[in-house]
Parts: structure tokens; C-alpha cells; sequence
């Protein structure tokens, strides 16, 4: 089959590779109609995660027909349309007990070198690194998928693949840090990001009841695309964002604030050269410009919640300020096993069109042309859905995204 | 049948320590750290009640011993490693660890066990190269649904001793499984021998073995990637 293969920092290449099979009983193999490309798989793109091996198939939200099925896997059939989660899960661990699906104990086969990191390894993830067990992504035509049983969701008929392809990870993961601002009637949440994630958690708060969203980015389309979501808008570049945050909120502050950015925050000034230079010295692993100023601009008692991306050290957290205030982080990969079947019901009753997000749909094999795009976010990419069925045609692109404010 | 300890128990603080070791073993909430580098076989001989024969006093060292033991060779390696299987029974557990002959199932080391006789059972482990360690293990303890301890006897590749313990965490938080297991050094050779079995971290081993025990009970089957699809070019 054809696959989307990790060769090295901005380096993916589409190559011939075995198709997968079935290793355990629970497994199932599923072939691919779209896959799409994840803000964190730029992470790996930019080289910044250090146990990823040359060759790994990357691509973690994927979704298709199901075409083998291990033996015990016996809730879902040949020829079923499914959705897969990114987080792997056994469904029979304290943690899967307890619908933390993406802290199962049990689906990472080589936890060893993330505890010595973490303590606890987290779960297995699909195409992310050998920190989180080094399974083969769905960037592909085909992808296994372990404990099926419990890591398949069957679309109904009626919807379209780019209505549900975001269940697999970013809508989940946009409601779960909603969800995790602890909504009150009334309150006003600051979004640190505008990116795929941020745009489904703006939707998200204000489906969870929030009065005000307010979303903070540089790049024009995205701000756009926050405004038409229903968010007020901040261009970092323009405006200092605390301050503006201060007035917006009647001195007050929001009452809860989100980091969608996570390790890779474009600092400004002086603290962004200071992170850079930190992280190339390999001092700090990641640049949390964006928690920073996140902490800082909460109103006291308020929430921070972090879907961004972090995996390992962060350096001159404003602790006091965190503690002073009394304020509440919460954070985690999202346990999506959790949120899909309410969010897929959400897409069925039309409280939300998840394909609004797609900027760019292209074949598999134009994968690398892809990541280069949404990397330095040219042609005004937000979302790219790859389709392994597309043959090498010309590249499709959606009607331009509207650039002014 | 003999069983015989590497162990001088006889001075006033090892006594201390057994009782610790008994504690242990039983089911107290002391964790291993902390406790004598060499009471664990004789531990485990007090426990039974002193059923078995048990030598191990200082005046019966023998000048290899002496030298070894000031050459640093003779250091038990001994790990403990401890997980919690939710939604399984001390009694489901227990009986499945007692069934020796499923050991291998989830011990990546392990090539068979045979059980020989109520007590005793035969060991082989891989080693590299197709060669392979063996011993003769006696269980010492077997209170069941609860705590299986063992040694080898006389005659073993790599003497070890050890025991398994099952206890109900509380109310819906499943089983804790507590494996300790201790190498006692016959001779210089044991770090080789070791080695051999074990590879280079007999505690990462151990813990992976353990781990798979978790998985095997909970999910049913161990997580692996072995054999996927990858661009690797060899």
C-alpha cells in the first residue's frame, strides 16, 4: 500500500509499504477514504519529538471501511463505515473504567522510556511517536487498529466522511478543553490559538453555554474563521493581548483561559528569542509563550485549560501568579472514546457541520506538498483532508478562504 | 530435599529485618527498599515455619564465598515490582499464576515450566544462541488466593527465590499482584548468568513481565507493534 513515512525533521515522504495485517485477535484492518493532517503532526514534521524512527507511518485521524477483522472482534462488520480515535484503548483498565480512555494502562507496548519521563505512560497512539507505543498511523490506505472492539465507531449512513473525520481526534479534543474551562452562565473564555483545535473549541464553549469567546491569533484567515464561529478576535501582533483581555472584561479577566498552541508558541520579543534559543540548546523542549501569558491574563479562581501539545520540559512557568490567583489547570489528550458518540449525535442533529475547518482536500500522494503548506500556513491552509481513493490528480482546492477581518 | 540459604540470619538486626521481610511478604504496606541486602530466602524459611532445612550461618562460609562476597561478586540482584489488575479476584489471579505451566505465557523469558510433583516444579529459561538456564524450584509457602513463595534447590544455573503475593485493593480498585525475586550468587559466574536470562535490567524485565500479566488479564491480549507496516529501509 501507499503510506505517508516519517524520513526526518520537514521530511515526509509517500512510499510502497507492506499492507498492514491482522496481529491480535482484537484487531481489525480498515481501509482508508480520508485522513487528515493534525497541527501535532507538525510537531513530529518539525522534528521536535526525539523517538520517532525513520520509516514510522504517521497520521492519526483516519477513518474508512472495515475489510479484516481480528477474531474477537465481533461488534462490528466487513464493510462497515467507521470512525477511528487516536487514542488507543483496551476498554477494561481503571482507566478506560473510568472513560479516561486516552490514560489506558494498557495499550502502549513499550511504556518503559516514557515513565522514566512521566512516571505513567499514557495510552498508545496511532502514528505518534515511540513514546506513545509506535503505531503505524492511518496517513495510508490501510491501518491497523487494536482493541477494534472498542476503537471503531459505526457512521450512520446520510453523513459525509468530512462531517465525522473530525470525531476522530480534533472535534473531541476542541469539546474536551471546553468542557474543561467549567462553563458558568455568563463567564467569557480567551482561546489562545485559532488552528483547527482552537476552532472547535470556540464552537464547542459556546455550545457549553459560554456568553463571550475570544480568540487570539496572527494569522488573517484564522481570525476570520474565528469571527464566523462566533468568537470576538485578537491579533497578537497588533495588540497587547493582556491588556485588551483586561479592558474587554471589565478589568475583570476572562474566566477562563486556553492554551490551543501548546510547545511551539511563536513568542514575541525578547521571551521568544529566549525560548528559542533554550529550545535549540535542548534547556527547555518546548516554548510555552502562550501558557505564560495565558496564566497571567486569568481573572483570580478562574480555569486554564491546555489541549496544546506538550512533551516535556518547560522553563520560568509564572507559578506565583498560577498559585496567588487560585487558579485550576486541566489538560490531558483527549479521551475521545468519551466525547464521540455525544458530538457524533451533535453533528446528527445539526448543532454543528465539523467540515466547516477544511481549507484543502488532495490526494495521499501530494502528503508532503501538504505539510509544507500547513507548516508555514501558505495558500491560506487551516485543514487538510488527504483521500488515498483520489488518484495523483490535479491539487483541489476548497473556494479560497476570505482573508480580511 | 534440601534448600539452602546464601544468607547469615542470625545476627540480632537480620532477625529485625525478617520480621520486616514477614510483613512484607504478608501483606504489610512496607515496600522493599530499605530492607537488608540478604534476608530474603531465609525470610521466606522463617515464614513456612522453619519446615524446610535452612543453613546459612556465617561459620559456614567457605573461603570462595569469603573472597567472592569481599569482591563485591556475591550482591543479590533483587527487584520488586508491583501492579493492580482491576476487575479481576485475588482468587482468579491466584489461580492462574499457580497453573505454573501458564507462566511463559507472559514470562518473555521463560521456555516452560514443568510441575513435578505438588511442590516442586522444573524450570528453562532461554538464553541466547539456543541455549537455555534451568532449575528446580520448591514452593515454600502456598496460601491460597493469597501468596505462593518459592526457591531452587541445590543444583540451579542461577539460584533465585522469590514469592507473589494477591491482595484486594479497596472496594472497586481491583488486585494488587506484588512479585519480589531475588539471584542469589552461587559463585563470580552470576552476573554472566544473569545476564544471560535477564539481559542487561532484570528490573525492566521483570516489570514488562508483570505488565503483560496486566495486560493479559485485562484486555486479553499484549499490546505489541511487532510485525506492522513501516517505510523502514533496511
Amino acid at each position: 500500500m501507499r503510506a505517508v513515512c516519517w524520513q526526518g525533521t520537514n521530511k515526509v515522504e509517500v512510499e510502497t509499504v507492506p499492507d498492514p495485517k491482522i496481529i491480535n485477535p482484537r484487531d481489525a484492518i480498515v481501509k482508508i477514504t480520508s485522513t487528515a493532517i493534525c497541527g501535532s503532526d507538525l510537531h513530529l514534521y518539525n522534528g521536535l519529538n526525539p523517538t520517532m524512527q525513520k520509516g514510522d507511518i504517521i497520521g492519526h485521524e483516519f477513518m474508512g471501511e472495515v475489510v479484516e477483522l481480528g477474531r474477537k472482534v465481533t461488534n462490528v462488520k466487513i464493510g462497515d463505515r467507521v470512525v477511528v480515535p487516536f487514542t488507543i484503548a483496551c476498554g477494561s483498565c481503571f482507566f478506560c473504567n473510568r472513560q479516561l480512555t486516552s490514560q489506558c494502562d494498557n495499550s502502549n507496548p513499550s511504556p518503559w522510556g516514557v515513565e522514566q519521563l512521566m512516571g505513567y505512560s499514557p495510552s498508545g497512539l496511532f502514528g505518534y511517536s515511540h513514546l506513545t507505543g509506535g503505531y503505524a498511523g492511518g496517513q495510508a490506505e490501510y491501518a491497523r487498529v487494536p482493541f477494534a472492539d472498542v476503537g471503531l465507531f459505526k457512521i450512520p449512513d446520510g453523513l459525509t466522511d468530512e462531517q465525522v473525520i473530525f470525531l476522530t481526534d480534533i472535534f473531541p479534543t476542541g469539546y474536551m478543553a471546553a468542557e474543561n474551562c467549567n462553563i458558568q452562565p455568563g463567564d467569557t473564555v480567551a482561546i489562545w490559538g485559532c488552528g483547527p483545535v482552537g476552532q472547535f473549541a470556540i464552537r464547542s464553549a459556546l455550545m457549553l453555554g459560554a456568553e463571550r469567546v475570544i480568540a487570539i491569533d496572527r494569522v488573517p484567515e484564522r481570525l476570520q474563521m474565528a469571527k464566523l464561529s462566533g468568537a470576538e478576535v485578537l491579533n497578537y501582533e497588533e495588540i497587547e493581548v493582556g491588556d485588551a483581555l483586561k479592558e474587554m472584561t471589565g478589568g475583570r479577566g476572562p474566566d477562563a483561559v486556553m492554551d490551543a498552541v501548546g510547545m511551539e508558541a511563536h513568542g514575541m520579543g525578547l521571551e521568544g528569542f529566549y525560548d528559542k534559543a533554550m529550545q535549540a540548546v535542548k534547556l527547555e523542549t518546548d516554548r510555552p509563550n502562550v501558557l505564560r501569558q495565558a496564566i497571567v491574563a486569568c481573572r483570580k479562581g478562574g480555569t486554564v485549560s491546555v489541549p496544546g501539545v506538550y512533551t516535556g520540559l518547560v522553563d520560568k512557568i509564572p507559578m506565583g501568579a498560577f498559585m496567588n490567583k487560585g487558579l485550576t489547570m486541566k489538560t490531558g489528550q483527549t479521551n475521545v472514546h468519551k466525547y464521540l458518540p455525544k458530538l457524533l449525535d451533535r453533528i446528527q442533529n445539526g448543532d454543528i457541520d465539523p467540515s466547516f475547518v477544511i481549507t484543502h482536500t488532495m490526494p495521499l500522494e501530494q502528503a508532503p506538498h501538504g505539510y509544507e503548506i500547513f507548516k508555514h500556513k501558505k495558500d491560506s491552509c487551516i485543514k487538510i483532508v488527504l483521500k488515498p481513493g483520489l488518484l495523483d490528480s490535479p491539487l483541489t482546492t476548497l473556494e479560497p478562504f476570505p482573508t480580511s477581518l | 530435599m534440601e534448600i539452602k540459604s546464601t544468607s547469615s540470619n542470625k545476627s540480632p538486626e537480620n532477625v529485625g529485618d525478617t520480621e520486616r521481610w514477614g510483613s512484607l511478604i504478608t501483606g504489610g504496606a512496607l515496600v522493599l527498599t530499605g530492607l537488608s541486602q540478604r534476608s530474603l530466602r531465609g525470610a521466606l524459611m522463617a515464614i513456612a515455619g522453619g519446615t524446610l532445612a535452612y543453613h546459612g550461618a556465617a561459620g559456614q562460609k567457605s573461603l570462595a564465598d569469603t573472597v567472592t562476597e569481599a569482591a563485591g561478586l556475591d550482591k543479590p540482584i533483587r527487584v520488586e515490582k508491583t501492579v493492580t489488575i482491576q476487575n479481576k479476584s485475588p482468587e482468579e489471579l491466584y489461580t492462574f499464576w499457580h497453573d505454573f505451566g501458564n507462566l511463559p505465557t507472559f514470562m518473555k523469558h521463560l521456555k516452560s515450566v514443568t510441575v513435578i510433583s505438588e511442590t516442586r516444579s522444573h524450570w528453562i529459561a532461554n538464553a541466547p544462541l539456543g541455549a537455555s538456564v534451568e532449575w528446580d524450584a520448591e514452593i515454600i509457602t502456598d496460601r491460597p488466593n493469597q501468596l505462593i513463595t518459592w526457591a531452587s534447590v541445590e543444583g540451579a544455573d542461577v539460584s533465585n527465590s522469590g514469592f507473589v503475593r494477591f491482595q484486594s485493593a479497596p472496594p472497586g480498585r481491583g488486585t494488587e499482584v506484588k512479585v519480589v525475586m531475588e539471584y542469589s550468587p552461587p559463585g563470580g559466574g552470576l552476573t554472566a548468568a544473569i545476564a544471560k536470562v535477564f539481559g542487561e535490567n532484570p528490573e525492566q524485565q521483570i516489570g514488562e513481565d508483570l505488565r503483560r500479566f496486566k495486560m493479559l488479564m485485562e484486555a486479553g491480549e499484549f499490546a505489541t507493534i511487532e510485525g506492522q507496516s513501516s517505510g523502514r529501509r533496511s
